[in-house]
């Protein structure tokens, strides 16, 4: 995810594409006075190619294609949100792109009916991710020889 | 004679449904879902994505399905779907030194920080058949052991090694290939080729591997380090000013280091193969790595002696939706160009007899 100094907007869009289309359904209609809109663009769904570096860090080569769905709404009070996230589902795209409007309107509500939720439970799935890796770590110990 | 080829539209409507039914199956048997197959064929999914170089495990267990499980087949529905799709752009490149790990081994350095993880892994597994997941029997659910999130930097990056080990070449470059969106032309960049392996065909860098191993272009190969696990994918938007995450994606990065006794301008010194794969798919990022190493050869002042260091022949042939192409197409109708052959074929073998004698092929004389 975006480090802690990345512009707040960002973060935002960035935990939204990392939460599970049906989490997003489930707290855009948990979301009172849901705001009137319509559908700018999309959403549409399509290709990013994405890169990488050979040996890790070093020249950029085009590893492969992601699908990635992209949606841009407009509340009826003149916000305009954006998503952009990996899959075709485009439910989560405008649903994510509403959530990014609202962002820009109300900020502070946003955060903490929705963003804060979704960043600790992918918080909780990579932590309990990162343990059952841990539980799989080799610990070595020098055999004693019994010649000393 | 010239005889036209039609007529063949009720046989193939009847033979596409009939093709329906056989991937059907008995009908008593639950039929499969998507969600199934990426669960439970999970490493399936992730050949037939890396080698269709598109990352969406759903379709790719969409294809599985509708391919039957032949994989090749697979694979190239996976292809044909991605050339109905709009290119929204390119990624920033990911950063595998970020990567939130799943696995991650080194064969050439004990205690590396970090440790040794092996993750979910058939290796030290014997083999033998469980028929006690044929009954479908509860499965355990991992042991757990408190851990603190931490940075892995990549075990290349970490120990420069006295210098023996080769750095990252990081300049800059005018343009990155596409192979999707330009001719192939030979000799290609280092990019090219990595693009071009990255969604190469499985058995044939393998092979291709194997043979280095056995002296066909020694390259001396230790697996330095192989991870696995998500690495985040932005994407710059000028209108917005800032790069938007979409999201993680699954790979497997595999660094495998050579022993190289040096030329006129490099020392003796570790040279680097690099792999890096969608999903995990851990003995195809080896096999990457080992032909990336090999296609170096030119770069690195070696000779160019055996089919894995040259590029034209192991980059023309890595690609098994081209393979099968051009290998299947053999099995379409070609009513006329084999006329065509048996006509000349015809003319050869009376002037052959007409200079043998009259009597070398009697049987043949018709």
């Amino acid at each position: 995810m975006q480090p802690a100094e990345a512009n707040p907007r960002q973060e935002a869009m960035a935990v939204l594409s990392h939460a599970a289309a049906g989490r997003l359904a489930e707290l855009w209609s948990a979301w009172p006075d849901k705001p009137a809109f319509h559908k700018v663009r999309g959403p549409e769904t399509g290709l990013v190619m994405v890169r990488a570096r050979a040996g890790g860090g070093g020249n950029p080569f085009n590893l492969g294609e992601a699908t990635v769905t992209r949606a841009t709404v407009r509340l009826e009070s003149g916000e305009v949100g954006h998503a952009y996230c990996l899959g075709r589902d485009g439910d989560k795209a405008v649903t994510s792109a509403l959530f990014d409007a609202l962002f820009q309107r109300d900020a502070a509500t946003v955060e903490a009916q929705v963003l804060a939720p979704l960043r600790a439970e992918l918080e909780a799935a990579d932590d309990r991710r990162r343990d059952e890796t841990a539980a799989t770590k080799v610990d070595f110990f020098t055999m004693v020889r019994g010649d000393d | 004679m010239y005889v036209a080829v039609k007529g063949g539209e009720a046989a193939i409507a009847n033979a596409h449904r009939l093709l329906a039914d056989r991937r059907r199956g008995d009908r008593n048997v639950p039929a499969l879902r998507i969600e199934q197959i990426i669960e439970q064929l999970g490493l399936a999914v992730d050949r037939a994505m890396g080698e269709g170089s598109l990352y969406d495990r759903e379709l790719a267990a969409l294809a599985l399905i509708q391919a039957r499980g032949d994989l090749i087949e697979a694979i190239f529905l996976v292809r044909a779907y991605r050339t109905t799709l709009p290119r929204f752009g390119y990624s920033r490149p990911i950063d595998t030194g970020e990567m939130k790990i799943e696995r991650r081994i080194s064969a050439t350095y004990k205690d590396l920080p970090g440790g040794q993880l092996l993750g979910p892994t058939f290796d030290y597994t014997h083999r033998l058949l469980d028929p006690s997941i044929a009954e479908g029997g509860a499965v355990d659910t991992p042991v757990a052991r408190d851990s603190e999130p931490e940075r892995a930097p990549r075990v290349t990056d970490l120990l420069g090694h006295e210098g023996l080990t080769e750095d990252d070449v990081n300049e800059p470059q005018d343009e990155i290939g596409d192979l999707t969106r330009e001719p192939m032309e030979f000799p290609l960049s280092r990019d090219r080729r990595l693009q071009a392996l990255a969604r190469g065909d499985e058995g044939f860098l393998l092979a291709l591997g194997y043979s280095t191993q056995r002296g066909y272009g020694r390259s001396h190969p230790f697996v330095g380090e192989i991870r696995i696990g998500e690495v985040e994918v932005e994407l710059d938007i000028p209108e917005f000013g800032f790069a938007v995450n979409l999201g993680r994606i699954r790979v497997t990065e595999c660094q495998m280091v050579n022993k190289f006794k040096g030329n006129a301008k490099v020392p003796p010194q570790f040279t680097r193969g690099y792999g890096l794969v969608f999903g995990q798919a851990e003995r195809k990022a080896m096999a990457m790595s080992l032909c990336d190493r090999s296609l170096r050869a030119r770069e690195l002042g070696e000779d160019v002696n055996h089919p894995a260091q040259d590029e034209e022949f192991v980059i023309s042939h890595s690609d098994n939706v081209q393979s099968t192409g051009f290998v299947e197409h053999l099995k379409l109708p070609h009513y006329v160009d084999f006329q065509g052959e048996l006509g000349l074929l015809r003319e050869m073998r009376a002037e052959h007899e007409a200079e043998a004698g009259d009597d070398a092929y009697p049987e043949a004389a018709e």
